[in-house]
């Protein structure tokens, strides 16, 4: 029953483009905001109902830095690390978070999927560096204690939330 | 619907009908920067104190005529982020900085309400030290001469009309109405535009080529794709004129025959994207795209494209090739895609500012438009100003400023790595990003332009500036610039893609001390290849922020090979470790901690570490209770 869903909302992206080849790119943004991911069997399925063979779906998203083929977190913090961001001190950011968030070596997710960590090339917030994204959000002239604040406000949310909907 | 030049008249007379009711208006910036600073919070603080000051506050202009209030309205990047989130109130014309929340029941109740200046919200001239009622004061904005920019942070960019009411799209209608396609090509090539994406090439001569070529069908471009890292102008500009820009792609449709065509914007930029597709939207609406524009007998149909992520699209072949929905991979030039571009048809690909110049070109008129600039490159160029300068912002200079009239008069000179002002402390500005080069002290009285630039080993690029004290170790920058050239080298062209992580690996080891004399050679050789061995303006240019810095700074590299030294002291790698025997206790915990066994000691004596064997990890800094472990140059 899940998987039918899953499969019913992709036919929906594919119909509202056209079922066209060329529209492969915005197909694969919609499909990655509906599942934050691209799962392997939905773009087998992608390229079969574009009539293309899976290798050039795949190459597709393997491509492009923006698509990615592991499931994230429901928070994705992307760190800029651009020219003036970099000189004024991103990395101590990022540091700063993979241990705020206890990051395994070699791991950009937290095990309970809240968090994923990645960098970005430019957010063009430069005159407000060092700055990072959590989902649309932007967040300037950061220190890593600013930061560590951040994530607690989204923890402390979390948590009620959870509360929430335990509670009712 | 169509819409003809008395359409355009009436849309400005209703604006400005409108609005001239209105006596005060109250602007508050809307760019990215801003917005990261909490504007929208303080825009909505305006609305609600004003109402509740029994004000009326107007929000959006109707067509109908308003009675009295205060127009409270939002507008694209005004440039200087750093002192955001800016307030102008009008007529006044009072520029607040740094406005709170806050602050905003004072601004109502002792500028609204009393007409009467909040200094303590001013700008402070550092200089002078006094406060500045607006920009004509501030001497960030004094020095610039905005063209392009001058719209931006003014008008609301999400109202067509008021674009319309500044003299919008009156260029789009008479090339579409008064001219011929030849004649806007001409008009363009006299008035000498240069495309604003990096190379320079001839916008008028781009268009020409494309016109002459026949076909049933050809597509423009605007390439929105501003991949560099630390540039902004294209952003600056799709965020607060996003019509000038679907005016300029209007005319260029004209200009070569056009019935189609794509903005490619970056991703990264939610709300340029946003603000586009609205433009977009507002044009189709108002009758400026769709079918027979203008009241003319063509069509022109728009679309957004949002990239996925890949710098190397910003190259024209490689954004065709991701536009037809593959991988974004170059593909050899000649053809240009004005021969054969998007599906195999003749396309123009123009950049986000040299489409924006587009309309104010045909408006201005060749002469006012070439009193600005070098006789070679005419007209004005936006920066992004960043790094170790008092000001950072988007600015526009016309062409042939100095560097030093933007490093020292527009972004207020010198800074050190804690922001503290640093006057003799200027090393290097890294022109276009990570195909450009550096410009030294030498450099400073050069005249920018297209032509100079290039002289000297860098190009003015996308006109990203990236301003650098003199603690910075230019073998890191170049270093920078590598990794991300390396991890965007899209992998089709061998010497690109293998290139670039040799070099890389290269500047490792002079980083971290493992190179030798040699491994400047073979860097130096191994970036020629790379330059004459890539399809793409990616590979082509990769190797130019390493061959300008070994041009300029080979002093620095050889101190990293020769005598294992940063000069700057950046890097740790090179940075020695030793013990002060007077401070050590011989407690033998770094001893224990060392995990290769470079130090040495016997317990209660002084310890010592083993240059040879260590690896300057640190570790042993961090173990000791009494600081005995220094690092260092010496």
């Amino acid at each position: 029953m899940e998987t039918l869903r899953k499969f019913e909302k992709v036919c929906e992206i594919v119909d509202q483009n056209d079922r066209s080849a060329a529209r492969l790119i915005p197909i694969l943004q919609a499909v990655q905001s509906e599942y934050r991911y691209l799962p392997e069997e939905i773009l087998t399925y992608i390229a079969t109902s574009l009539g293309i063979s899976p290798a050039s779906v795949f190459g597709v998203a393997t491509f492009y830095s923006l698509f990615t083929m592991k499931p994230k977190g429901k928070y994705i913090i992307r760190i800029c690390d651009g020219t003036a961001c970099h000189v004024k001190g991103s990395m101590n950011l990022y540091e700063a978070l993979r241990n705020k968030l206890t990051l395994k070596e070699g791991a950009d997710s937290t095990p309970d999927m809240l968090f994923t960590l990645e960098t970005v090339n430019c957010l063009g917030a430069c005159g407000l560096a060092p700055a990072m994204v959590i989902n649309d959000e932007v967040f300037g002239q950061l220190t890593p204690e600013r930061v560590d604040s951040i994530i607690d406000d989204i923890l402390d949310k979390e948590e009620k939330n959870e509360f929430d909907t335990h509670g009712a | 619907m169509n819409l003809t030049l008395m359409g355009l008249n009436k849309i400005k007379e209703d604006y400005l009908a409108a609005q001239t009711v209105l006596a005060r208006r109250i602007i508050v910036c809307a760019g990215t920067g801003c917005i990261v600073n909490g504007s929208m919070k303080v825009y909505e603080e305006f609305v609600r104190c004003i109402k509740d000051s029994g004000l009326n506050a107007v929000v959006e202009l109707k067509k109908e005529k308003e009675e009295d209030g205060v127009f409270v309205s939002k507008s694209g990047c005004q440039g200087f982020c750093q002192i955001g989130p800016l307030v102008t109130i009008l007529p006044e014309n009072i520029l607040y900085t740094k406005v709170r929340p806050d602050d905003v029941q004072d601004i109502v109740e002792t500028t609204l309400i009393r007409g009467e200046l909040l200094n303590r919200i001013l700008y402070v001239d550092p200089d002078t030290k006094k406060p500045c009622k607006n920009q004509s004061e501030i001497p960030f904005y004094r020095k610039q001469q905005r063209f392009v920019l001058a719209n931006c942070g003014v008008i609301d960019p999400e109202d067509l009309r008021e674009y319309v009411a500044h003299g919008g799209y009156v260029s789009a209608a008479k090339a579409c109405l008064e001219m011929t396609p030849l004649e806007v090509c001409k008009r363009i090539g006299d008035a000498g535009v240069r495309g604003r994406g990096g190379g320079g090439f001839p916008t008028g001569k781009k268009w020409e080529m494309a016109l002459q070529k026949e076909s049933d069908k050809k597509y423009v471009i605007c390439n929105g794709d501003e991949g560099d890292p630390g540039a902004f102008m294209d952003m600056g500009v799709m965020e607060g004129n996003p019509h000038s820009v679907v005016e300029g792609l209007i005319i260029a449709a004209r200009a070569i025959g056009a019935d189609e065509g794509y903005v490619y914007v970056r991703a990264e930029y939610p709300l340029a994207v946003k603000r586009i597709r609205k433009a977009i939207q507002d044009a189709y609406k108002a009758g400026m795209l769709g079918r027979q524009i203008f009241g003319s007998s063509y069509n022109f149909d728009l679309h957004v494209m949002e990239g996925a992520g890949a710098f190397v699209c910003g190259e024209e072949t490689a954004m065709i090739a991701s536009i037809e929905g593959r991988r974004g991979m170059p593909s050899p030039k000649p053809p240009f895609p004005t021969q054969r571009g998007l599906w195999g048809k003749p396309t123009v690909i123009n950049n986000v500012e040299t489409l924006s110049n587009i309309p104010l070109v045909l408006a201005a008129g060749l002469d006012q438009y070439r009193s600005l600039g070098t006789h070679e490159s005419p007209g004005t160029k936006t920066f992004a100003v960043t790094g170790h300068v008092a000001n950072t912002g988007l600015i526009e200079m016309p062409f042939g400023s100095t560097l030093r009239e933007i490093v020292f008069h527009v972004a207020g000179g010198m800074t050190s790595d804690d922001g503290k002002p640093m006057n003799d402390g200027f090393k290097a500005v890294q022109i276009g990003g990570p195909s450009g080069g550096c410009l030294t002290r030498d450099h400073l009285d050069l005249p920018l332009d297209f032509d100079s630039l290039k002289q000297v080993g860098a190009m003015i690029g996308s006109g990203g500036l990236v301003v650098m004290n003199k603690n910075t170790c230019m073998v890191s920058v170049a270093r920078f610039f590598m990794r991300f050239t390396q991890e965007e080298s899209c992998g089709k062209c061998v010497l690109c893609r293998e290139g670039t992580k040799q070099m890389l690996s290269l500047l490792d080891d002079i980083i971290e001390g493992r190179a030798t004399e040699e491994t400047l050679t073979i860097l130096e050789d191994l970036a020629i290849a790379v330059q004459k061995g890539s399809l793409c303006g990616l590979g082509k240019t990769a190797p130019n922020p390493v061959l300008s810095t070994l041009r300029y700074f080979r002093d620095e590299y050889e101190a990293h090979v020769k005598h294992k030294y940063c000069p700057t002291g950046k890097c740790k790698k090179l940075t020695k470790f030793w013990i002060d025997e007077n401070l050590c206790r011989g407690c033998t915990l770094c001893v224990t901690k060392c995990a290769i066994g470079a130090i040495i000691g016997e317990k209660g004596q002084p310890h010592k570490i083993d240059q040879m064997l260590c690896r300057k990890c640190g570790a042993c800094i961090e173990v000791c209770k009494f600081q005995a472990i220094k690092g260092g140059k010496s």
